[in-house]
Parts: structure tokens; C-alpha cells; sequence
């Protein structure tokens, strides 16, 4: 068994460049599917059933169904059936947002109904809407609790979105499927990528760690 | 001023009350006892819709609680609740606590809200407080923050359920002289607690309650002098 240090060395700066493209699809579907999380998060607490039912049945879809298939649907299957043009970047984006936003509303679901009821209670008896209340009292306290497993959220979706090179988008995993194919050295291509995935992992795990210490440190 | 008639509420096959009546005039202090799980709470939620009655009346100031076409946010404006467990908003100082509700339900400027506020809090006596978080303060310390806050909405009605219940002994008697004093300057008061030297000495009518229903009221020397009810007597001697 041997790692060929010069290959490796040829072809890192090729795979680094994908570094660009899976760091941008991670970040903008972070951050769509938080906000999508927060609003299907919101509607999945009402009583009223047409605006939970749906919330239910979307976050109980995608949590269910591998995010393979739904980046197929969409890139494949949903065109035919709609009609628009599959474009792949727009499509891998939709995808992974939409996948996204599942898993964060469960995570701020979870935040805001570990929220100490009578918190609800004491706004409301104040003469706060239940908009007002949740605005200025539930949801700053949420955040503070839904930082923790966003980042995690974070760390799984950096790996999840290698899945976009399927309908191929140059991320670095689909560079290192080039790297390999072009080098006919699948070890060096597939081991230098999980390290590059390993590397950005660990080190947004120990920020995540920080923050979630400062956090401690600070107010709860 | 209140009026509750006929007052029932269960929860699921659980009926709590039973049928309460009660008449608070302005002004007037009442102190209501009775067993745990006898329906104290259960009624004071009920006064300011905290908990929807199944039956019954409830009326403030002539404004009908328990109809649907009552704005209840603005009857709640003008009706102070205490809790047990104080359940101040940790992320916030004492002072936003206080100029919270203010603000953002009366639009209240900044500044008025702030000014009310720290007057507040130097009644209640903890005018150094004002920057420190809800963590920071004693449970007594986080009572009077909480009459504090209820009071910014200058309420015309204030519920206490159990306020001392959940202080240590040395901190009761800082919170109940914080209450003293705002039935001595008028306010209409409903005040479950156990602390009879509280009753006797500020109360204009104690209230038993048990089994869901009223079963004894009379002023407090009638009432823990004479009582007249077994069930009332027993009470007493268990808690006296
Ligand atoms: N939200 C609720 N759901 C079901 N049961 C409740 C609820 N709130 C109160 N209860 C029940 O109602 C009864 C009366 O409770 P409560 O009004 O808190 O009594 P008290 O304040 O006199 O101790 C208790 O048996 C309690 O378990
Ligand atoms: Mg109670």
C-alpha cells in the first residue's frame, strides 16, 4: 500500500478549488433552511391543523426519504412532471436548502418547546400577543439553546452536500472523481478528499465547541 | 370590580371547578387558602384567560373575560399576575424586564418606559439591581422584580398565586411587605398564599377553597377566630 505524496501534490490544488463551491452550498443552505426551518418550526407548534398538518408532512417527508432521491426528483423526475428546465446548481441548491430546512425546524421546534412554559404564560399576562411573546420573550431564548445542534447541523450538511456532485457540480468530491479518474489513482484521490472533509469538520466542530462554551459562560 | 359566576373547568374527564363564585370590589384585598390541588390556581388563570372556564361568567370592570369577542390582550393589560416561580425573561436585565411589556404593548418611549421603571424598582427596593440578569438575584430579589413588572402595565387588578411559596423563609417577608404596601396605596388584590400573618393583618376577606368550590369566606379575625366549616377547621389546625 502506498499514498503517492506526488500525485496527492499535483492534484491539490485542482481538489481545493472545489473547496469554494461545497463551502457555498453549505453555507446559503444553512442559512435558507434556517429560515425555512423557523417558519415550518412555528407552524408545526399551532393547534391549528392547516398550518401544522403541512409542516408535519414535510418535515416527516424529507427526514424520511434519502437526500439522493430528493436531489433526483428534483433535478430529474419533478421536471418532467412541471415542466421547468433542470438546471443543475439552482437544483442541487433547492435540494440541499430544502433538506436543510427540515432538520433545523426540529431543531428550533425542540429549542422552543424546552422553553419553560410559564415563560409563555408570564407574556401573555402582560397583554402580549402571542406574536409579541414569542418575538421578545420565547425566541431570543431559543436561539441561545438552538445554537449547539445547529452546528452540527452544519458539520452533517458540509459532508451531506458532497451529494451534489451526482448531477455534477464541481464540488471537491466531484473534483476528487475527476482527480481519480484522470490520475487512475482512486486511493490518493479519495483519501486526500476525506482528510480535506475531515480537516473542515474538526475545526468547525471545536468553533461550535467555543461558542457553546462561551455560551455557557454567558446568560442562559 | 371582579365578578366570577358559577365558574366551572375541567381538564379532560378532571373537573377542577366546580362552580366558583366570588366578588372583589375595588380596593379590596381577598386572601384565598385551601388545600393543594384544590383549584386556587386553576381559578386565577381562569380570571385573566389563562385558562379557558367550560362554564361560567367572569367579569372585570364590566368586560365580559370569557366572550370571545373580548380583546383578551387588552384585559390582560390592565390585570397583574405573580407566579410561583416568578417566571422572569432570564435574557433580559430586571430593568428590561420591567420596561418590556411597556414598550413593546403600550409602544411606550424608551425613555418614559425607563424612567417607570427604575421608579419601580426603587418601591420594590432594588433600585442597584436594575442592570443584573434574573440569575444574579436571590428568589425574594426575583419576586419583587416580578410585582415590579406586572405593575409597569399599571394594572387595576393584581393576582398573586402562591408568591412566597417558593422563597426561602429569611425571604418571605421582603416580598410580603412589598405587597403590604401596594394594598395599603389601594390596589385590588387576589392573593393565594398560606401566609396567614399576611391575611389577618392585610386581607379584608378570607377564602377557603376546596374540592373545587368556595366553602367558607369571612373577614380574617371571623375567620381564623371562629371558622366554621370541619373541613375549614382541619385545615387550619394542619396549617396554623
Ligand atoms: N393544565 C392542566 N391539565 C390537567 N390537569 C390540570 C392542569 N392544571 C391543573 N390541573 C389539575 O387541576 C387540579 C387543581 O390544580 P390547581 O388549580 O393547580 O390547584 P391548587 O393551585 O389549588 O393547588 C390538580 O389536580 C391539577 O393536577
Ligand atoms: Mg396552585
Amino acid at each position: 500500500m502506498t499514498y503517492d505524496l506526488g500525485v496527492v501534490r499535483r492534484y491539490l490544488p485542482f481538489l481545493l478549488n472545489g473547496i469554494g463551491i461545497t463551502f457555498r452550498f453549505t453555507v446559503v443552505a444553512f442559512v435558507l433552511g434556517a429560515v425555512l426551518g423557523l417558519v415550518v418550526a412555528l407552524g408545526r407548534i399551532q393547534r391549528n391543523p392547516f398550518m401544522r398538518l403541512p409542516c408535519v408532512w414535510y418535515t416527516d417527508f424529507i427526514r424520511g426519504t434519502p437526500l439522493l432521491a430528493q436531489i433526483y426528483l428534483i433535478h430529474f423526475g419533478l421536471p418532467q412532471v412541471l415542466g421547468y428546465k433542470p438546471v443543475g446548481w439552482i437544483d442541487a441548491m433547492v435540494a440541499l436548502t430544502i433538506n436543510a430546512g427540515a432538520y433545523i425546524a426540529e431543531i428550533w421546534r425542540g429549542a422552543i418547546e424546552s422553553i419553560d412554559p410559564g415563560q409563555m404564560e408570564a407574556a401573555r399576562s402582560l397583554g402580549m400577543t402571542y406574536s409579541q411573546a414569542m418575538r421578545y420573550v420565547i425566541l431570543p431564548q431559543s436561539f441561545k439553546r438552538a445554537i449547539p445542534p445547529l452546528g452540527n447541523e452544519f458539520i452533517a450538511l458540509l459532508k451531506e452536500s458532497c451529494l451534489v456532485s451526482v448531477i455534477g457540480l464541481e464540488d471537491l468530491m466531484m473534483r476528487a472523481n475527476m482527480m481519480s479518474g484522470r490520475s487512475f489513482r482512486p486511493f490518493e484521490a479519495y483519501f486526500t478528499v476525506a482528510l480535506i472533509y475531515l480537516i473542515m469538520t474538526l475545526g468547525f466542530s471545536r468553533l461550535v465547541a467555543r461558542l457553546e462554551g462561551g455560551l455557557k459562560r454567558g446568560r442562559s | 370590580m371582579v365578578e366570577v359566576r358559577d365558574l366551572h373547568k375541567s381538564f379532560g374527564d378532571l373537573e377542577v371547578l366546580k362552580g366558583v363564585n366570588l366578588d372583589v370590589k375595588k380596593g379590596e384585598v381577598v386572601v384565598v387558602i385551601g388545600p393543594s390541588g384544590s383549584g386556587k390556581s386553576t381559578m386565577l388563570r381562569c380570571i385573566n384567560h389563562l385558562e379557558t372556564p367550560t362554564k361560567g361568567h367572569i367579569t372585570i370592570d364590566g368586560i365580559r373575560v370569557d366572550d370571545p369577542r373580548t380583546n383578551i390582550n387588552l384585559v390582560r393589560q390592565t390585570v397583574g399576575m405573580v407566579f410561583q416561580h416568578f417566571n422572569l425573561f432570564p435574557h433580559l436585565t430586571t430593568l428590561q424586564n420591567i420596561t418590556l411589556a411597556p414598550r413593546k404593548v403600550l409602544k411606550m418611549d424608551a425613555n418614559q418606559a425607563e424612567e417607570e421603571g427604575l421608579a419601580l424598582l426603587a418601591k420594590v427596593g432594588l433600585a442597584d439591581k436594575k442592570d443584573q440578569y434574573p440569575d444574579q438575584l436571590s428568589g425574594g430579589q426575583k419576586q419583587r422584580v416580578a410585582i415590579a413588572r406586572a405593575l409597569a402595565m399599571h394594572p387595576r387588578l393584581m393576582l398573586f398565586d402562591e408568591p412566597t411559596s417558593a422563597l426561602d423563609p429569611e425571604m418571605i417577608g421582603e416580598v410580603l411587605s412589598v405587597m403590604k404596601q401596594l394594598a395599603i396605596d389601594g390596589m385590588t388584590m387576589i392573593v393565594v398564599s398560606h401566609e396567614m400573618g399576611f391575611a389577618r393583618e392585610v386581607a379584608d376577606r378570607v377564602l377557603f377553597m376546596d374540592g373545587g368550590v368556595f366553602i367558607e369566606e369571612a373577614p380574617p379575625a371571623e375567620f381564623f377566630g371562629n371558622p366554621k366549616h370541619e373541613r375549614t377547621k382541619a385545615f387550619l389546625s394542619k396549617v396554623l
